[in-house]
């Protein structure tokens, strides 16, 4: 750990991995709470307002958190990936600096109209800034995955004499076909955590024989947006993302897969434990041809293993990419098993009394933040050793006069200040949960 | 193009300041203004609505000096590493103090959170003030365009320089007394009755202090960093910037005296504007100067990025800067008007 890289890679990792908690929970809640409105406005009924103020108290708490954890990742750049920053500034600090400058103000302002305002700002006005909130929490999500996206597939650049990446178009940058797949599946991850959350805490509701008539409600439109979504995201987006890493990014493929050796007519594995001392698969539990087929359309298509490439161009930590890869592909089949079984006792209206279904809802509350960090945790360290991918190896990124040693101090300063607003979230959410949906309309 | 984004990144600095600057302000003195619980509230939910709204403007300056002026950003980022960490926790100890102080009744929890609060927004104070004076004494850069500053050393201004000195240090200061002035101005004018008063007589005090440390400051700055007269002699329209800087500052006085509330914050936002334009004007073109040798110096032209990129991005700037001026009118439209002091309101 003396090795100033490593602590730098893990100062970027814990931080921005506790920064996404927040936002994929509010950009799931931004849609729902803006369909809660959207029904409340049509039909006129009030219990979806009281829904919609409920879940704004809890949007509000995380969204809070999502910012003051933001704004320390809008400086890493600078502060930890110095040289990266020299090189690629003038190409991803475009969608960086887009996102602050057309969403960040959006949400903030109307995040504050819509907590604040429902009096002032009437029926109507109310729901137009519940639809402001909405868009500007997915256009700023579209505009990081922008940034992300162009450095697992860089386009729209040029390499100057001095070693700069310069733009050369506008267009590839914000139109990247990688940001495309990347933001259509991570956004149905947010859509899916929300869901889970609202289902969740419905389960709670019913279980606990309180508030039943909004523990109904929560359940019904979180089973019917949470099903969808838990299709989507395994086809296309899933399979696109797939897809698309064959075609650009063959060495992540390879890791993630477990595939050590090149073969025509490759194994999908299930299950087990990659040896890298040995260089294959433990009690491996393989669907045969599969994974040709899910990447080429062709049963006996030859899929390039790790064999393939020089050990230098492969991730440097292949045993947790493909854990992580595994984890989200596994939890995700799990939410199409759960919801759908829960969509089909909806329709059968036996869901509300079906306290084994409930209860599989109420404990599947933090599977979809671990399937949407395993999926990151996938795609940053499958990019590996590549910091932009094919064009700046990571080690190459860092800040080279900040030493290990000041890079640990503020990494431990974090992991404190993190610990306690984890603390402080669980305890503020749960305070609001026990509470409940309240009768009245408060603010002013 | 480069001196276009100079202005540019220059002005949305300006606005952060001056917004930002008020709700820090507020946050410093509520403790002092403000004694009673409903009090407090009334100041926070004074800056409740719009603080995260003035915040988003420092985050979109950030990104702006990140792609129009990316060696500026990365070595000044990764320069000032450890001060800059500590200003982000102060932001996050100071975003959930806002945000949660509400969420739970009771007085060691609102009281921990009101301490917090005032604490490190007057810290955060005190850290801009400081920055701004690293960057107008200039920092060690080497052939590489890099440099790595501890936090203090022996608090001069000689080779071994750090983050704080004399010179900073008092740059802090005047910062801290430019920042409660204008955070007491704004708890003025949003409130009634006794904290009204309180925040009037400490504008006051505030004032005499800003007026002699403007001169104090001033005086330093131009025999520290001999780019700063240099601008002035040679190019003397920029005499503006300081002018409207002192109009700003009688107007204070002027205006607390008649007892005009908006007035005196409308002043005080031009002299904080007009201070940093002068700034601006005075390093011009050197965006981070050297102390090391002249020749490392950052400048608009060896930092900036290249042109198309500069050129495409002054379009879709100019339209969201034209949105993000449209929602914070609106915003501070609908929150405009005195906080009433009603104990039993919610929310902020
Ligand atoms: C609830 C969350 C969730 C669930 C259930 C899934 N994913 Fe996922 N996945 C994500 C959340 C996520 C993510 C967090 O959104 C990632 C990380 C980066 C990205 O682009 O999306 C991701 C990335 C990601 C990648 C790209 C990795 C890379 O770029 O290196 C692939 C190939 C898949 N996913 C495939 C799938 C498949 C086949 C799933 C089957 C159901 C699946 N994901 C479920
Ligand atoms: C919120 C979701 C994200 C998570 C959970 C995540 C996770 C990670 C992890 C685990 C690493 C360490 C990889 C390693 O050291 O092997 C990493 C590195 C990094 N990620 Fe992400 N990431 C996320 C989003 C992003 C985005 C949106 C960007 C760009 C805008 C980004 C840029 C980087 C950079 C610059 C590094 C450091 C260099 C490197 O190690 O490759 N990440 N991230
Ligand atoms: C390196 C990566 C990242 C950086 C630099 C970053 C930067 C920021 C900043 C500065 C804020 C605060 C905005 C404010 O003050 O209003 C923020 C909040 C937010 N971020 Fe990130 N972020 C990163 C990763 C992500 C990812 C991967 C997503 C989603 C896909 C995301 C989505 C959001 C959203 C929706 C918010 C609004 C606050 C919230 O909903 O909690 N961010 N981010």
């Amino acid at each position: 750990m003396e090795d100033a890289l490593t602590v730098h890679r893990l100062h970027f990792a814990f931080t921005v991995t506790f920064h996404y908690i927040f936002p994929q929970l509010t950009m799931g809640l931004a849609l729902l709470i803006f369909l809660l409105k959207t029904i409340a406005l049509r039909r006129g009924d009030e219990h979806y307002n009281r829904a919609a103020r409920f879940w704004a108290k809890i949007f509000g708490i995380s969204f809070a958190l999502g910012v003051v954890t933001g704004i320390p990742m809008e400086f890493q750049f600078g502060t930890n990936w110095s040289e990266f920053s020299k090189a690629a500034g003038g190409v991803i600090g475009q969608t960086l600096a887009m996102e602050g400058v057309f969403s960040f103000f959006l949400e903030s302002t109307f995040f504050g109209l819509f907590l604040l305002g429902e009096k002032r700002l009437g029926p109507k006005g109310h729901w137009v800034s519940s639809l402001m909130m909405f868009l500007g929490s997915w256009l700023s999500g579209y505009l990081i995955v922008a940034t992300d996206a162009w450095m697992q597939h860089p386009v729209g650049y040029a390499l100057s004499p001095n070693g700069q990446f310069q733009l050369t178009s506008f267009w590839a940058l914000v139109l990247n076909r990688w940001a495309l797949w990347q933001y259509s599946h991570t956004m149905l991850g947010a859509v899916i955590t929300g869901s889970f959350t609202m289902a969740s805490v419905g389960a709670f509701y019913l279980l606990s024989r309180t508030h039943e008539d909004c523990g109904q409600l929560f359940i019904r439109l979180a089973v019917i947006v949470g099903v969808i979504a838990a299709f989507l995201q395994l086809f296309p987006t899933g399979d696109g993302q797939g897809t698309m890493l064959a075609r650009y990014q063959p060495t992540t493929l390879a890791a993630m897969e477990g595939l050590f050796e090149t073969q025509e007519g490759a194994p999908l594995a299930i299950l087990g434990q990659p040896d890298m001392v040995n260089r294959r698969l433990d009690n491996p539990l393989i669907v045969p041809k599969a994974l040709s087929f899910l990447t080429y359309r062709v049963w006996s298509a030859k899929v390039d293993g790790m064999d393939k490439f020089p050990p230098q161009d492969l991730p440097d930590n292949i045993t947790l990419l493909y854990y992580s890869y595994h984890v989200m592909v596994g939890l995700g089949t799990m939410f199409i098993a759960v919801l759908l079984l829960s969509a089909w006792k909806l329709w059968r209206k036996t869901l509300y009394e079906s306290r084994g279904m409930l209860w599989a809802l109420l404990l599947s509350l933090p599977f979809p933040f671990i399937a949407n960090t395993a999926g990151w945790i996938t795609a940053e360290v499958g990019r590996q050793p590549w910091l932009i991918f094919g064009l700046m190896r990571t080690r190459a990124g860092v800040s080279p006069q900040v030493s290990a040693g000041n890079a640990w101090f503020t990494l431990i300063g974090f992991m404190g200040l993190y610990t306690v607003l984890a603390i402080l979230f669980l305890f503020l959410v749960f305070r609001e949960i026990e509470r409940g949906p309240a009768l009245e309309a408060k603010s002013a | 193009m480069g001196n276009i984004w100079f202005c540019l990144v220059a002005l949305m600095l300006m606005v952060y300041v001056v917004l930002d600057g008020f709700d820090l302000g507020a946050g410093a003195v509520h403790l002092f203004v403000a004694k009673t619980d409903t009090e407090r509230r009334q100041v926070i939910r004074s800056i409740g609505p719009v603080w995260d709204g003035n915040e988003v403007w420092l985050i979109a300056a950030g990104g702006t000096l990140y792609f129009t002026f990316p060696l500026v950003y990365a070595s000044s980022f990764s320069g000032f590493y450890l001060p800059l960490m500590m200003v982000l926790w102060l932001f996050v100890l100071r975003g959930i103090s806002v945000e949660f102080r509400t969420h739970v009744e009771g007085p060691i929890w609102t009281g921990f959170w009101d301490a917090v609060f005032s604490l490190a927004s007057l810290l955060l104070a005190v850290f801009f003030g400081a920055a701004l004076g690293n960057v107008v004494r200039g920092v060690p850069l080497d052939s590489q365009g890099r440099f790595f500053e501890p936090l203090w050393t022996d608090f001069r201004i000689g080779r071994e320089t750090g983050i704080l000195d004399w010179y900073t240090l008092l740059v802090g200061v005047a910062a801290l007394c430019a920042l409660l002035l204008h955070g007491a101005l704004w708890v003025a004018l949003k409130t009634e009755n006794a904290v009204y008063e309180r925040a009037r007589r400490l504008a006051r005090f505030a004032w005499f202090g800003i007026a002699i440390l403007t001169v104090v400051v001033t005086a330093v700055t131009f025999r520290i960093q001999r780019i700063v007269p240099g601008n002035f002699s040679t190019r003397q329209w920029g005499f503006l910037f300081p002018v409207i800087a002192l109009a700003g500052l009688l107007g204070v006085a002027w205006s607390l005296i008649r007892k005009k509330d908006a007035r005196a914050f409308g002043s005080s936002c031009a002299y904080l504007a007009g201070m940093l334009a002068s700034v601006a004007f005075g390093l011009h073109p050197y965006v981070l100067p050297a102390s090391t040798n002249s020749a490392y110096a950052l400048t608009v032209e060896n930092a900036k990025a290249p042109e198309y990129g500069l050129r495409i991005g002054l379009i879709w700037w100019a339209i969201g800067m034209f949105l993000a001026t449209g929602y914070s009118v609106f915003s501070y439209r609908r929150f405009a008007g005195k906080v009433s002091s009603a104990a039993e309101e919610q929310g902020y």
